[in-house]
């Protein structure tokens, strides 16, 4: 049964995998041949300070879009688990980013936070007119906005999934014994809710490590290199600068860290995970 | 690599968005991606093939061209597929790896022709061009430097140049009576005078990174004459650390920090053409830009263009510099190469399409259709034609200032290999946004001499 997806994995997936290794031990030029170097690439890559650079900045980014968006996630996916009428509709609304692809949504954002004909500027409101995406400090902040922007509404239908899945008798229960809508929510909701922050938290991490769209349609990894994160410097080196080489050592380097990352992340729920956490179900 | 390479108003560099369609990862698996081979699949038959830059008005011209072409020549048909600017880019150089290549190669020539050459991907049409010297001489001679590498021409320069000029706002001029600069130090004071006026001096799209490396082109040419750049592209040991170098570097830092270029400008693209519409809605007095800037403006504004509000200068001296202020720079032309993995026929059919006065690449009709879309056409001998022209005064200025400049410097990130000129983009990044030193930046840069 799984055969076919397997193959298409090992194709799509694989194939490229092994061929992204192999390169990253070559010298090409993306036109010409082909030719063995060892570890050169990896010594250089490992030594520049650029890459060290994007490492820090696909961290940073990584953890401050995790910290803003989880709990904007969770909290609004729990808000809209609830079945009233103006639960469902205000939900609409909050998908609404989701239908939008990353491309469009950049370039809208680019658009409006234009400090020459932008929103602030055409309708003059002066605290707004900021520099937003020319400030090597400003930057960093605006792009991480705009992440959370577009993958919250991801996240709170991961976790209204989630939210709706925990037993009505649950929370009946804690009201007979007098539990308040705040104490339900951090005894009930929240450790029900373990290994859906998990999927999510291991979705966020993961997406982190290859953020590249957004931000090279926002800023193109400017200004200097205040947004060259892995994926963008990886992309530049590959193909704006012919070398192949170290942008397949940057490659792995995503490959082998996002995997790392995700283990870790499975390792947070336990090691019993297919236990059942409704005690008493 | 971005360059001011593409003489197309209006849409030039939107090829981003194809580019999303890369899959970062996929590197490895991307020689597998040519799809029209020399065959020429796709985007109608024909015998031989090419590939060119969709946007107006070249798509249209180049597409009535081959249209006359294969009505002229049915047994020598030729096919044309389109792409955008940054995507053609990366397309073609996935192809020519692959060895699936077009017959007739596009490129701006230069560096990443010199890549294709070393990897002997694209014919050598020396012999040729000696055999047919009415064909080599139907263009500028100036344009062949960029077509020649190692003593051998591997291009068909035609089309239109690009050349870099200063635009100004004559509007703006007249409010704080101003006149064009005819010195660096003029430029300066216009600085301050515009910005006590509440006006942005210069409009410069920084985050495109090309558009920043003209300022250095011609400050360092008019600081230290065309020499300093000919030995960084000689690939002399510490060619970036030249004095004059150091002191074109500082120049445009102090102009950063003067704040001659307009407020976010970090963060302004070339590809949305707001730098021009900074210009033409009377936002910013000055903007250093490519030739075919002037097209697209008329296009987008044509009244300003009409009202006489845009003028044009060349590029001011330097007190105490060592440059002509007749030198230039920009991309000398388009450059057209046969692919040497082509057939025998598809390559005769490729140089008879190069030849043909009738309706070959660069014919009359062709040569006219450039003239009358205001772009500075290469083709030898045609100020006839260009007196005539509706743009008579800016097409007359560009052609003049490339017949009689001294030294054409080709547009740095064309000029040099494909690895040193993502580096300059990204260290020129890095310079503009004051996070590094002029020392630095020459430091960064005579790590790449020779890569």
């Amino acid at each position: 049964m799984a055969l076919p997806a397997l193959l298409f994995f090992a194709f799509f997936g694989g194939v490229p995998l092994v061929g992204v290794v192999l390169l990253s031990f070559t010298q090409w030029d993306g036109i010409g041949a082909i030719s063995w170097l060892g570890i050169g690439n990896w010594t250089s890559v490992l030594a520049d300070p650029v890459m060290w650079k994007a490492m820090g900045l696909t961290f940073g980014i990584m953890v401050f879009s995790w910290a803003v968006q989880t709990p904007l996630a969770l909290l609004l996916g729990v808000f809209t688990a609830g079945t009233q009428k103006y639960r469902a509709f205000l939900a609409v609304l909050y998908f609404l980013p989701l239908l939008m692809s990353a491309a469009a949504i950049s370039i809208a954002f680019k658009a409006l936070l234009d400090p020459n004909f932008g929103l602030a500027a055409t309708l003059g409101i002066p605290i707004l007119v900021q520099n937003w995406l020319g400030s090597p400090t400003l930057v960093l902040f605006v792009v991480i906005f705009v992440l959370s922007w577009m993958y919250v509404p991801f996240h709170s239908l991961i976790y209204q999934g989630g939210a709706r899945q925990i037993p009505k008798t649950m929370y009946e229960a804690a009201s007979i014994d007098g539990a308040g809508t705040v104490r339900q929510f951090f005894s009930i909701t929240l450790p029900q809710l373990k290994h859906t922050i998990i999927t999510s938290s291991t979705l966020m991490v993961v997406g982190s490590m290859t953020t590249f769209d957004l931000i090279w349609i926002l800023t193109a990894g400017g200004p200097g290199n205040a947004t060259r994160v892995l994926a963008v410097d990886m992309y530049l080196r590959g193909f704006r600068a012919n070398e192949m080489g170290p942008a397949s050592v940057i490659a792995v380097l995503i490959v082998l860290i996002g995997l790392l990352l995700a283990q870790l992340l499975q390792r947070l729920g336990g090691k019993d995970k297919t236990s059942s956490q409704m005690e008493g179900m | 690599m971005d360059a001011p390479a593409t003489p197309l108003p209006g849409t030039s560099r939107r090829g981003f968005l194809s580019m999303l369609a890369l899959a970062p990862l996929a590197g490895a698996a991307l020689s597998a991606c040519g799809t029209s081979g020399p065959g020429g699949a796709g985007g109608g038959s024909g015998k031989a093939s090419m590939w060119y830059l969709s946007g107006q008005p070249n798509e249209k011209i180049k597409g009535d061209n081959i249209a006359a072409w294969n009505a002229a020549n049915p047994d020598d048909t030729i096919a044309v597929n389109y792409f955008q600017n940054d995507a053609y880019k990366t397309k073609i150089k996935t192809a020519i790896g692959a060895g699936q290549a077009p017959t007739i190669i596009y490129s701006w020539g230069g560096g990443t022709l010199a890549s294709y050459a070393a990897a002997g991907q694209v014919a050598d049409l020396t012999d040729w061009f000696g055999q047919n010297p009415d064909v080599k001489n139907s263009v500028l001679a100036s344009t062949y430097q960029a077509a020649t590498v190692e003593g051998k021409i591997y291009a068909y320069p035609n089309e239109n140049a690009a050349l870099i000029v200063f635009y100004y706002n004559k509007k703006l001029f007249q409010q704080v009576g101003a006149q064009p600069p005819t010195t660096y130090a003029e430029l300066q004071a216009l600085v301050q005078t515009f910005k006590a006026a509440g006006i942005a001096p210069i409009a410069l799209a920084g985050q495109s990174r090309w558009t920043s490396m003209m300022w250095l082109e011609y400050l360092f040419d008019r600081i230290g004459g065309p020499e300093v750049f000919q030995a960084i592209f000689d690939g002399t040991a510490g060619a970036w650390s030249n004095p004059d170098a150091l002191k074109a570097l500082q120049a445009t830092q102090d102009l950063v920090k003067a704040g001659g270029f307009i407020t976010g400008f970090e963060s302004i693209t070339a590809d949305s053409n707001a730098d021009q519409a900074l210009l033409y809605t009377d936002k910013a007095a000055m903007m250093l830009h490519g030739s075919w800037v002037y097209s697209g403006i008329k296009n987008d504004a044509p009244d300003f263009v009409s009202g006489g509000n845009l003028g044009w200068f060349a590029f001011p001296a330097v007190e105490g510099g060592k440059g002509d202020v007749k030198n230039v720079a920009g991309n000398p032309a388009q450059y057209m190469s046969i692919s040497a993995k082509a057939t025998q026929e598809q390559q005769d059919i490729a140089k008879k399409y190069f030849a043909d006065k009738e309706n070959g690449i660069f014919c009359d009709a062709v040569i006219d259709a450039y003239i009358a879309s205001g772009q500075v056409c290469v083709a030898a001998g045609i100020e006839d034609k260009i007196a005539q022209s509706q743009d008579k005064d800016f097409l007359g200025f560009c052609y003049d200032a490339i017949k009689n400049a001294p030294s054409f410097v080709q547009s740095w990130d064309q000029a040099l290999s494909p690895s040193q000129a993502e580096a300059l983009l990204s260290n020129i990044d890095q310079l503009f946004s004051l996070s590094i030193t002029p020392e630095q930046f020459a430091q960064n840069m005579d790590a790449t001499v020779g890569k």
